[in-house]
């Protein structure tokens, strides 16, 4: 947990440092792109909590994702459909769903805890 | 709550974070830029305005150069030709006068008076008649015939350059005084037609004929310059003779 939020933190360091902005032409691809990514680690956390993370499905989620949607708003600018607005309604919706799981599962252990708490309360007591 | 046991997986984690955090904080940044983005577009149109006009500056006074004359010498003889033959400039040389001048002879009874006067068909005549015999430049009162100069009646005067001219006219020509002469005075020739009704005609041979030059034309409004091909045209031409043939 503290490797992710240092990670981010050096990230976002970096991000403030490098000169230099996205091109407009490109800004919907890199939106895309951050989405996907956001999607991908909020599925690994949730896959963690769930004790089913996996190194590799979680690396290659993150860039195959990535590439997918970029490619899927690339397509869609060549047939001139708004894909791109497909693609982030897609993402933000399956991590709108991950986001609900994570804090389900995180509620339900701590409601174990409590349960187990009571009962080791109660054992001590009976 | 989470269980992170090897240490390649935090690295993985680690790295994959930074990646993140990067992407979030770019498009923070290009998002935050995008809304001075038209502040940005006036001072990049500053820029390329200043660009241009000094551009301009520099094309304005390589034009002024080449117009006072710092052209190659063949250049300069190519432009004074065609100018010459524009008829944008004056001319002399060997050539003809002819002045010609209403008849003054009484009009019989009943005879239209119009056949004693000069009208522009017969000075298109002469005009003709001049070019036909290898004039080189030709003026009516001082106004340059060229290629697209017009010789109209309009009530009494005579239209030239959109210039009214009345008589007497005085037919300027350049090229050869002999050939002109007696182009002019061919029998049955137009001359002898103006004697007829008593026109006043009088030629005269000068080895200084000097002929002024026209007004210069601004521009071509429907006119557009176009390549030619001579052998393709005459192929069009003949394929649409064939086709109308056919037909």
């Amino acid at each position: 947990m503290i490797y992710a939020i240092l990670g981010l933190a050096i990230g976002a360091l970096l991000g403030y440092i490098t000169p230099g902005v996205i091109p407009k032409m490109y800004a919907s691809y890199f939106s895309v792109a951050l989405m996907s990514a956001l999607d991908t680690t909020f599925g690994g956390l949730r896959a963690a909590m769930e004790n089913k993370y996996d190194n590799m499905v979680f690396l290659s989620g993150f860039f195959v994702n990535m590439l997918v949607a970029v490619f899927f708003c690339y397509a869609g600018n060549l047939l001139n459909i708004d894909f791109y607005l497909i693609v982030i309604l897609v993402l933000g919706m399956r991590v709108f769903n991950n986001l609900a799981i994570i804090r389900r599962l995180y509620l339900d252990e701590k409601e174990k805890e409590a349960k187990g708490k009571e009962k080791e309360k109660a054992e001590k007591a009976g | 709550m989470v269980e992170i046991k090897k240490h390649y997986t935090k690295v993985l984690i680690f790295v994959v974070c930074i990646i993140l955090g990067f992407m979030i904080s770019m498009q923070l940044k290009s998002t935050r830029r995008s809304q001075t983005v038209s502040v940005q577009r006036a001072e990049e149109l500053t820029v390329r305005l200043q660009q241009v006009e000094n551009d301009r500056d520099k094309l304005a006074r390589e034009l002024e150069e080449y117009r006072t004359g710092k052209v190659s010498s063949t250049l300069k003889q190519e432009m004074d030709n065609l100018n010459a033959y524009a008829g944008r400039t004056a001319l002399q040389g060997k050539g003809i006068i002819l002045t010609i001048e209403d008849s003054q002879q009484a009009i019989k009874a009943g005879e239209n008076k119009n056949l004693y006067i000069i009208h522009d068909e017969d000075l298109l005549r002469v005009v003709n008649e001049l070019r036909a015999a290898g004039a080189e430049a030709i003026a009516i009162n001082d106004q340059r015939v060229t290629g697209t100069s017009e010789i109209r009646c309009v009530g009494p005067t005579v239209l030239v350059n959109e210039t009214r001219l009345a008589a007497p006219f005085v037919i300027k020509a350049i090229g050869n005084p002999q050939t002109l002469e007696s182009s002019l005075k061919l029998r049955g020739g137009v001359l002898e037609n103006f004697k007829f009704w008593g026109i006043k005609a009088e030629l005269t041979k000068s080895d200084k004929v000097k002929v002024p030059p026209a007004a210069p034309r601004q521009s071509y409004e429907y006119a557009k310059v176009v390549p030619w091909d001579a052998k393709k045209e005459a192929e069009k031409a003949e394929e649409a003779g064939k086709g109308g043939a056919a037909k």
